[in-house]
């Protein structure tokens, strides 16, 4: 294949996962271990090495301090507008941030910016994925949830540059769901999906016209979702213990974790169980147990899952839609498991909801469709194109700090707005715009995206220039500026602060260090490289022993391969590469011979000077598998 | 390079777009003479040429538009167009895609708007609503105050009137009193303004069809129609005025009887 493959991915806050179309199904890739989903988990133990997935588990779990979870919450906020999510989690932002710097956390003797920590998951990702394909990989869509404003966008594609990818399109979450939905269905229809994630809560309203996924309506709150449920029933746990044994248990982050798990344990159960046990040590050896009948629990979370009815209605004002007009509800994401949720769904839309596909991997299949609309590389989606919409106004503030909105919410998506400035003063050279995102009338009550400078204005009386200040949202949904003043025809630079987001050259530094990681990336993968090899030998000379040739070795000769296969199978487990690497150099010397007596065997001399693996494998009994992950091709 | 869908067969018409200097572009792939958005023949995406909304559309400046015509032509020319489709192509045909794709846009929400649509044409003709002017954009820009609107004359005395009623609805709010004889009133007062704006909308269709008229005179040689036009023009920019100052009140009643 000519193009390298462009792969979807789903960066979420709880489980992240990679995906391609294959042939005309998109398909997930699995891990090392097997399992679809990532966890959205990264760890740094102490030697410093990154572990990413279910391996950082135990370390969450253990040593706190060095590990972190539900980055994405994170991603594109400043500091006062994650004190409050701070409380709630383990983790602690660097000690020397100043005000209006990008986050940063403390992740054991490091601290890392949220992009950072997610580039670490995509990396894990681009691996899964390579070692899929035997293949590099760095083309990829990722998917954002729809109500991301411009900084979460921005920061999950600067994810995507420090991890070594290029991501050739941002997705929304609840369009790429449709994708997976729509994929065979070929129908018209208006749809609805609700997706309530981990983090974030998103409802998208479509309208799907042979082939166009054309959104229509969107909305949501991207501080909403399954982790908000488990911080009110670790509170809810807290405060029993506290009332039933007395200690406060708040303080300790093990503790805290360990309940943490013990919830969402429940929680699952609860899904389809009438009772669950929230169970667990307490520090001094006693045991904690309370049975939660269904009922309890959902008193409990009523409030938040009451959050997700504003956005749904408004979604549908503003599509000029009754829930009666839509034709299918679509339900995304781990927390709509929920009886309860379900049970609101039903009655918001008045219809039973479509819960076919697996809600967890939904999404990522909805990228892997996206990613081949992109690249082309299967027909299954020559007819198929995705319209979406920018959730959130644009606008721009005047004095008095009025916003005077430029681009409405739910306009389809590339889209531009062209607004004229003036100077007020006689040779003022410069302009400065600030942007904000948000439905609100005041811009204090609203998102501030960056501020812009105009500069090199050519010197005019004051109110003469006039300034052609273009404001275009790509398809990723991230604003792009450029002026001109048109009387003297001048392209006006512009310096862009961003408010919430890292510069260009902060994310260049990034992309350098992370090499760095790559390194330690590589050296792995020689190991690993170097251990398949090992087996494949291994499994050669079983073959060898039961062939006809082996008869024809001396017993001198026989030795010698015994004594060399048991020194690579010394070195084999450890992770010293050039020690794996001779000892297998050593034993297809040794086995040279055997190759050659093999081949014999199977009549052509024009094999001899192969290596042993290399015969045994033209003697074969069957297909060939072009590395130890792939299935065997049958040709 | 553009993939070919399968509904190629029906987008033949491509329309042609004038550069610059009013003479036909030729595509900068295959130079075919007869260029439009994208080129009949090899299918490459041209650069974007500034063209106001209604010729981008191929369509003439008449305010009767055939919504669903409209839609389809959007659906084709975005098949043709859209930034997705040209990933792996050349930078500049990158640059090219993304700039028609979001004119396309910016004039398909436009048109399909009724009143966007009206003030559209209005300001292609050269009437700007008070509220548009970059006079009126600086103003605010410098004095804090948001654009205003004068009172349309023939409601003064009702929009009085709410003013007034308003006004003691936010009191009542503050003081937690319930007046429902209040309550009664602007809610038949918001009634009324609906019906306001619903007899706008149909005044507005029958000067449109005044103005397509216009628009098919001039078309068949007649070349007297400046001044009715402008006429006409003057009706419609001072009915959207009166039709923006009654949405807004409507807006604020519902606001105030909501919370």
């Amino acid at each position: 294949m000519d193009q390298s493959r462009v792969v979807g991915i789903d960066l979420g806050t709880t489980n992240s996962l990679v995906a391609y179309m294959e042939g005309d199904r998109p398909v997930i890739i699995p891990g090392e271990d097997g399992a679809n989903l990532v966890p959205s988990l990264v760890a740094i133990d102490p030697d410093g090495k990154v572990i990413v997935g279910n391996a950082a588990r135990k370390h969450l779990i253990e040593t706190p301090d060095r590990a972190v979870y539900s980055v994405k919450r994170l991603m594109g906020r400043g500091i006062d507008d994650v004190q409050n999510e701070l409380k709630l989690f383990p983790f602690h932002l660097a000690d020397d941030l100043l005000p209006g710097e990008v986050l940063r956390i403390k992740l054991g003797e490091h601290t890392y910016s949220p992009p950072e920590i997610s580039a670490f998951i995509l990396r894990q990702l681009k691996r899964n994925a390579e070692r899929y394909f035997g293949a590099p990989v760095t083309k990829a869509v990722i998917t954002v949830p729809a109500y991301f404003n411009d900084a979460q966008r921005q920061a999950t594609k600067d994810a995507g540059r420090i991890a070594g990818l290029d991501v050739l399109r941002l997705v929304n979450e609840p369009t790429a769901a449709s994708l997976a939905y729509g994929l065979d269905k070929k129908t018209n229809a208006t749809i609805a999906v609700y997706d309530f994630g981990g983090g974030t809560f998103d409802i998208s309203i479509l309208k799907l016209h042979e082939g166009i996924f054309e959104v229509i309506a969107t909305n949501g709150d991207t501080h909403l979702g399954g982790d908000d449920i488990d911080n009110l029933m670790i509170a809810v746990a807290l405060d029993d213990i506290q009332g039933e044994f007395g200690f406060d248990l708040r303080r300790s982050s093990e503790a805290v974790q360990a309940i943490r798990k013990a919830v969402i344990d429940a929680k699952i159960a609860l899904s389809t169980q009438p009772h669950a046990v929230l169970d667990f040590d307490l520090p001094d050896g006693k045991r904690y147990q309370r049975t939660i009948p269904r009922e309890l629990f959902e008193q409990f979370i009523e409030p938040i899952i009451k959050r997700t009815i504003g956005p749904c209605n408004q979604a549908l004002a503003d599509a000029g839609l009754k829930p009666s007009e839509i034709d299918e509800v679509v339900l995304v994401g781990g927390s709509t498991r929920t009886p309860r949720v379900r049970q609101l769904v039903r009655d918001l839309f008045q219809r039973e909801p479509h819960y076919g596909l697996n809600p967890d991997e939904v999404v990522a299949l909805g990228a892997a469709v996206q990613a081949n609309i992109l690249s082309g590389a299967s027909d299954a989606t020559k007819d198929m194109l995705l319209l979406d919409v920018t959730p959130l106004s644009l606008g721009i503030e005047n004095l008095g700090g009025v916003v005077a909105k430029i681009i409405h919410r739910n306009s389809t998506i590339p889209a531009s707005a062209t607004e004229y400035f003036t100077t007020g003063v006689e040779g003022q050279a410069n302009v400065a715009i600030h942007v904000l995102q948000g439905e609100r009338e005041m811009a204090k009550d609203c998102r501030s995206l960056a501020r812009f400078e105009l500069r090199g204005i050519p010197p005019m009386p004051a109110g003469q220039p006039r300034i052609a200040v273009k404001f275009l949202i790509d398809a990723n949904g991230i604003l792009h500026v450029s002026a001109r003043e048109q009387r003297s025809g001048k392209q006006a630079e512009i310096e862009v602060q961003p408010s919430y987001g890292l510069t260009d050259e902060q994310v260049e530094t990034m992309i350098l260090e992370s090499f760095d990681y790559a390194e330690q990336d590589f050296a792995e993968r020689q190991v690993v490289e170097a251990r398949n090899e090992a087996e494949t030998i291994r499994a050669a000379l079983e073959k060898g022993r039961n062939s006809a040739a082996w008869e024809k070795l001396t017993s001198d000769e026989r030795t010698k391969i015994a004594k060399l296969e048991a020194a690579l199978n010394a070195v084999k487990p450890g992770t010293d590469y050039q020690a794996i690497r001779g000892a297998i150099d050593a034993l297809n010397q040794g086995t040279m011979r055997l190759a050659e007596l093999m081949m014999d065997d199977a009549v052509s001399s024009a094999l001899k000077g192969r290596t042993f693996d290399q015969a045994s494998r033209k003697l074969g009994e069957g297909p060939e598998a072009p590395h130890p992950f792939a299935k065997a091709e049958i040709k | 390079m553009p993939r070919k869908s399968k509904s190629d067969s029906l987008s033949e018409s491509a329309l042609q777009v004038l550069n610059g200097n009013g003479e036909h572009a030729s595509c900068w792939s295959c130079g075919d003479m007869v260029a439009a958005h994208f080129c009949n023949a090899c299918g490459k995406v041209q650069p974007a040429v500034p063209a106001d909304y209604f010729s981008f559309f191929g369509l003439p400046r008449k305010l009767n538009i055939d919504l669903s015509a409209l839609e389809r032509e959007m659906y084709q020319l975005s098949r043709r167009l859209h930034p997705d489709l040209y990933t792996q192509a050349s930078e500049q045909e990158q640059t090219w895609s993304l700039e028609q794709t979001s004119q396309l846009n910016d004039a398909y929400r436009t048109l399909r708007d009724p009143i966007a649509r009206t003030r559209y044409l209005l300001i292609l003709e050269g009437f700007k609503s008070e509220e548009q002017s970059i006079r009126a954009t600086e103003t605010a820009r410098t004095s804090g105050q948001p654009k205003q609107s004068p009172v349309p004359a023939e409601l003064l005395e009702e929009v009085f009137e709410i003013n007034m009623q308003l006004e003691e609805l936010h009191m009542n709010k503050k003081t937690a009193e319930d007046d429902y004889a209040l309550t009664a009133e602007v809610q038949q007062a918001q009634h009324k303004f609906e019906q306001k704006l619903r007899a706008m909308q149909g005044e507005l269709r029958t000067l449109w069809s005044a103005w397509d008229t216009l628009i098919d005179r001039s078309a068949s040689g007649d070349t007297a129609t400046t001044d009715e036009r402008r006429v006409l023009c003057l009706k419609m920019l001072g009915l959207l005025n009166r039709h923006r100052y009654v949405q807004h009140l409507v807006r604020e009643i519902s606001d105030a009887l909501e919370s």
